[in-house]
């Protein structure tokens, strides 16, 4: 960081402005100045901009970006377009093609993903080698925490299941099935980001009659089935509704093919909650039962035998006995 | 026979309930897992492959995402709900399943050298109104901003003070004074920041900049010159550079916020001196200085009496030109001698000497 140098006759002087171009490094370094603080927003608009990519304490929705590879097939650019559709308010499609290997170098995905401010991505690709293939994925601090390589066998899209859909930006219901989803790591990690891709914003309280649309995953024979369903309440004896389901959306079923899964330490850290101050509770107090405040109280060891107490007159050794208590010591009121 | 029909009464109520919560119970083996909080359900139980055949697979796969729904909306009517607006609304626990997060934690930031200060001297910060009275426009205006109460910008006539240059531009001295405002509060703000992450700056006027002045480089160098681990000690100097002699704090003065039992203690030791009517003297010190004096009156007359005269009557004609007393005091001791040689009526500058020789 450069600080400002004295120009002329003022002795505090104006200062560097890093000039903003096109190119990859120049956006890091001036994304990074802006996150230091340095270069300050000039408009209350672009400040309030630069505050929602802060870092929060509590944080929102994470918004995801679906990119098309550099050679896709109808099927492959189809099926972003779904799920494009699915995640409709906080995606970001790039229809364009973009030559990128996610396993192979990611900076590109990191440099999107710091530009659009997304921390989920979905990448879409097809050759020979690799037909149908989809990457999911996430970030952590921009760079990729972990990446599944799927490929999809059979496609059904929004297009040709001639139902009514939902509306766009409900919150689907999530439903995983399948022991493999339990038993194998990899197939967890996956479940961990499929709930992470697909649920939408988190939510206090939601509307029961709004439950509309449902997505299930299914593991099964190495293969994962997905399938997205709009959910119709019937009426039934009681209060909780008979469900009955209809095929609705986009439908995969998908081959699990590369992974790429982060360090243990990286896990961790990503899962890091931070520290909010609690208030300090105020310890060796307690409440009983009928209300009443009780405190504890902890004290050195006492010598029994030196312990101040009540002197009675008739029990005093003579003679010469043990009269430690000083005659400064002020004798008891009551008489005994 | 009322027992039997107790029975009766309690089966036929079973089956009622059995009968209707048929549309809505499903048979599993295993529970499922539920984290109601991101409406997610997961189902540990096995699944059987003999069902899964091609034409019967989205049938299969529809009547288990129908069960495991079902077993999720149930659990969803069980969460307590509440009235928003003529709508039933159920609210959501906080989700369990553990997400990493999009970014790392923000770390507090340290405070600022003010909210230290101010920290320190137990000052509070001042909820200030946003508008002002602005007598000028007769109505209430910005605090600061766009139209705010006291422009000082929006100014046509300037009065010159009395003590000031007056074919000095006043218009342009305020604009240069508010531009080393500005300024200064942005090197403020900079070195906060640079506190803040850590990271060691060089003080005023040592980084590199275009254009730097005599005295900048000058110290520059002398600050390049003592950063050796020996503190600058066998550093030799260029031919004609000189070691600056003076340098170290020339004034000690006490920390802004250090004692405050002893600032308190000066200040109303101060007070009580500006309170009392006697007139501060320090006896001792006026007798010392007195002494000294004359301790100072009679060495000189001893060198009088013994020094060379001749240099003296030199002096005497250079005086009016560069000629100097070789001390300050030789020229307040003739000066004293005048007054007593006035005496003799005889009012020649250079008094007894002149006369001997």
């Amino acid at each position: 960081m450069k600080l400002p140098g004295s120009t002329g006759s003022c002795r505090f002087a104006g200062f560097t402005v890093c000039s903003f171009t096109c190119s990859r490094r120049c956006v890091q370094t001036y994304t990074m100045a802006h996150r230091d603080g340095i270069v300050k927003a000039k408009t209350r608009r672009s400040k309030r901009f630069l505050q929602s990519r802060e870092p929060k304490l509590v944080e929102g929705q994470k918004s995801s970006m679906i990119i098309r590879g550099g050679n896709t097939s109808e099927t492959v650019s189809q099926a972003l377009k779904d799920v494009y559709a699915l995640k409709k308010p906080n995606a970001v499609l790039y229809k364009r093609k973009n030559m990128v290997r996610p396993f192979d170098d990611s900076t590109a995905l990191e440099f999107f993903s710091k530009k659009s401010d997304c921390s989920l991505f979905l990448f879409g690709s097809h050759n020979k080698k690799r037909p149908n293939n989809l990457v999911f994925g996430r970030m952590f601090d921009f760079h990729v925490l972990d990446m599944f390589e799927l490929g999809i066998e059979r496609f059904v899209s929004l297009r040709d299941v001639k139902t009514d859909t939902c509306p766009e930006g409900t919150k689907p219901m999530l439903v995983f099935s399948g022991e493999l989803f339990e038993t194998d790591r990899e197939h967890q990690r996956l479940r961990n980001l499929l709930t992470d891709f697909f649920c939408g914003p988190r939510v206090s309280a939601v509307r029961l009659a709004g439950l509309e649309h449902v997505l299930h995953f299914t593991a099964l024979e190495g293969k994962i089935y997905m399938r997205s369903y709009k959910v119709l309440l019937k009426k039934s004896g009681c209060r909780t509704p008979r469900i009955q389901l209809q095929d609705m959306g986009p439908s995969f079923d998908l081959v699990m093919r590369r992974s790429h899964m982060p360090s243990d330490d990286l896990y961790i850290t990503a899962h890091k909650k931070p520290q909010v101050a609690k208030p300090k509770k105020k310890k060796n107090i307690s409440h009983d039962a009928f209300g009443t405040r009780l405190g504890r109280l902890h004290m050195q060891k006492q010598d029994l035998d030196k312990l101040q107490t009540r002197k009675m007159k008739g029990l005093r050794k003579r003679r010469g006995g043990q009269t430690a208590e000083t005659p400064a010591t002020k004798a008891p009121r009551t008489d005994e | 026979m009322a027992s039997c029909s107790i029975e009766d009464v309690l089966a036929k109520a079973e089956r009622d309930e059995a009968e209707k919560l048929k549309g809505i119970t499903v048979n599993k083996e295993l529970d499922l897992e539920f984290d109601p909080g991101n409406l997610l359900a997961f189902d540990k139980n096995r699944l059987d492959t003999r069902e899964f055949k091609d034409n019967k697979r989205e049938d299969f796969l529809r009547s288990l995402a129908r069960d495991n729904t079902q077993l999720l909306i149930n659990e969803m009517w069980k969460l307590p709900t509440e009235r928003v607006e003529e709508i039933i609304v159920a609210k959501l626990p906080d989700p369990t399943t553990p997400f990493p997060r999009e970014k790392p934690a923000p770390k507090p930031k340290p405070p600022t050298k003010w909210e230290q200060f101010a920290k320190l001297k137990g000052i509070q910060k001042k909820k200030k109104t946003n508008l002002v009275w602005d007598d000028v426009h007769k109505e209430w205006r910005r605090r600061w901003g766009y139209k705010r109460a006291k422009d000082d910008t929006k100014e046509w006539l300037i009065e010159v003070p009395e003590n000031a240059d007056p074919s000095e531009d006043q218009f342009a001295k305020r604009n240069k004074a508010k531009k080393e405002r500005v300024a200064k509060n942005e090197y403020n703000r900079l070195k906060n920041i640079a506190r803040a992450q850590k990271i060691n700056v060089p003080g005023m006027g040592l980084a590199p900049t275009p254009r730097q002045s005599k005295a900048e480089l000058a110290q520059a160098v002398n600050v390049a010159k003592i950063s050796t681990a020996s503190v600058g000690k066998f550093q030799d100097n260029l031919p004609k550079e000189k070691t600056p002699k003076n340098t170290g704090k020339r004034r000690k003065f006490q920390p802004l916020i250090g004692d405050f039992g002893s600032e308190k203690q000066k200040q109303l030791e101060l007070l009580k001196v500006m309170d009392s009517k006697k007139p501060r003297l320090d006896i001792t010190k006026a007798v010392n200085k007195q002494m000294r004096e004359e301790d100072r009156e009679s060495a000189h007359k001893r060198k009088q009496g013994f020094g060379k005269k001749g240099r003296r009557g030199n002096m005497s004609g250079k005086g009016k030109g560069k000629g100097k007393c070789p001390s300050v005091d030789c020229c307040q001791i003739h000066k004293a001698s005048l007054v007593k040689q006035s005496q003799y009526k005889y009012p020649t500058p250079m008094g007894r000497n002149i006369g001997h020789s």
